[in-house]
């Protein structure tokens, strides 16, 4: 987090974000966009509905360099616990890098690289606040052989909702037959670009990686379309919290396991039954047992939101857990919210109470996501 | 005729004899970003000078809004419960907040003008 007195850092398309009159807000040491002149309300309705574009050239973009597939797939397993190794070409996985009790550091994405030339790469993307600590946690402990290679170069931006496909395909029409969670290099109207069909919003869309001296004329070229809107940090948090997932450093952080923090399905069977990554035992333990604590989605009945750190209480008064992200919900039309329970009350439809400024507000535990995830399988 | 008192915590007082109308600055709007919930007193609660009078909350967080001048809330709006965009829409017309009694006209001298409160938004915008 930034510090009074630090100078920001700023992402390759800073300016286009003053020109366009966005709210700057100091978020993980950069200046970036909380809102532009739509509000937050309407940049969440209009992703929903047709496509927004983010910048989410804070984040940290990396390439996981060794001399084969295998080879640098296993070094990323010993860090992390879903399957690397069965990768295919131009795929890509969600995982968490792991405290050795089976805390999460960060959550990051993989690629593997589509491209034979490329083989031995996995691109990493994780988190703004965390990327430093990432790295040097990699460095640490990869073998001889395998390196980090950060990509401070490039600048990334998000495209989501509806109408992301028409958008992008009309520039480069090869991307209408990727499905989600793969990845290509593509060229879109001259510009160089790593695409993947992914998102952080549930909406069908694409993360696009170019470097960053292209980054202003692809916001440009997408932005031009009437369809695209560019949408800010703010909604960026309702779409993710409706879409159900996590917050690094307020739904998971070092103190919460994956299984904790329902994520069982990023730990594939094999890594289950071979183990060999940190925190093997407890996480195998708690997939076995159940954990004694869950990570669950939460209906308020009333209208009031429940932010972070609001106390969960059974309706009998006793203190079960707390909320970990909450607000309101554009798209579901009311409050929303997720936190951790203690499991036995993890059952959705339970009824819980939350306890917004002293006062018991009436609530249920719900499925996740609120919203439902509408990928292009 | 009705004159209109300002806080430095973007709060505005309309007063009408020994009653106002309470509710938030188009500044304070702006900045909120769009409201989704207000938490409104109950008729009868006393208020205390620059104490928690009701709560707003926009998409991103929770404000309190404060009690501009001691009194007795004789009246809230309750149809923000259902249209709570009206703070965003008409801060000073459909988006008040409360009717209250001034219990202490004098503390009406601490606040602010119109011209010295838009100087003011004016020096920290």
């Amino acid at each position: 987090m930034a510090q009074s007195g630090e100078t920001l850092l700023k992402t390759p398309l800073h300016a286009r974000h003053v020109a366009a009159g966005a709210r700057m807000v100091p978020f993980a040491g950069y200046d970036m966009p909380v809102q532009y002149p739509l509000g937050i309300l309407k940049e969440h309705q209009w992703t929903r509905e047709k496509a927004g574009l983010f910048d989410v050239s804070h984040m940290g973009q990396a390439w996981l360099n060794g001399p084969d597939h295998a080879t640098t797939a296993k070094a990323l397993e010993t860090l992390v616990p879903a399957d690397m190794l069965n990768l295919k070409p131009g795929q890509q996985r969600y995982t968490q890098l792991l405290t050795d009790k089976g805390g999460i550091i960060d959550d990051l994405m993989v690629v593997r690289p589509v491209d034979p030339a490329y083989d031995g790469r996995l691109f990493l993307v994780v988190n703004a606040g965390t990327k430093d600590g990432d790295y040097a946690h990699m460095e640490a402990r990869l073998p001889a052989g395998v390196s980090i290679e950060r990509l401070d170069d490039r600048a990334l931006m998000a495209l989501q909702g509806p109408q992301a496909i028409a958008v992008l395909s009309g520039l480069c029409p090869e991307v209408a037959d990727m499905t989600f969670m793969t990845a290509r290099y593509v060229d879109i109207g001259g510009i160089e670009a790593h695409v993947t069909r992914s998102g952080y919003t549930g909406e069908d869309g694409f993360e696009i990686s170019v470097a960053e001296g292209d980054a202003e004329a692809l916001w440009d070229k997408l932005t031009a379309h009437d369809a695209v809107e560019p949408i800010g940090l703010g909604a960026r948090d309702s779409l993710r919290l409706e879409a159900g997932y996590c917050l690094y450093g307020h739904d998971i952080d070092t103190q919460t396991s994956p299984i904790e923090a329902a994520l069982n399905w990023s730990i594939q069977k094999r890594r289950r039954e071979e183990g060999g990554f940190p925190g093997h035992a407890r996480i195998i333990r708690e997939i076995s047992e159940g954990p004694a604590r869950r990570r669950v989605g939460i209906l308020p009945e009333g209208r009031a939101p429940a932010r972070e750190g609001t106390v969960i209480a059974t309706p009998d008064g006793a203190e079960i857990g707390v909320v970990t992200s909450g607000g309101f919900g554009p798209s579901v039309g009311g409050p929303v919210a997720m936190g951790y329970v203690a499991t036995g009350h993890a059952q959705a439809g339970t009824a819980i109470h939350l306890i917004v400024r002293g006062k018991a507000q009436p609530a249920k535990v719900a499925k996740l996501p609120f919203t439902e995830h509408r990928y292009k399988r | 005729m009705s004159t209109t008192r300002y806080t430095k915590d973007h709060e505005y007082i309309r007063v009408d004899g020994d009653t106002g109308i309470v509710g938030i600055t188009d500044y304070a709007q702006s900045q909120l970003g769009d409201v989704v919930y207000v938490e409104l007193p109950e008729a009868g609660k006393a208020l205390e000078k620059g104490g928690e009078a009701a709560v707003v909350e926009s998409v991103k967080a929770a404000s309190e809004v404060y009690a501009p001048v001691s009194g007795e809330v004789l009246e809230v709006n309750g149809d923000l419960e259902a249209a709570p965009a009206a703070i965003n829409e008409d801060p000073a017309g459909a988006g008040w907040f409360m009717k209250i009694k001034i219990g202490n006209a004098s503390e009406l001298d601490e606040l602010m003008s119109e011209e010295d409160y838009q100087a003011y938004v004016k020096s920290i915008s």
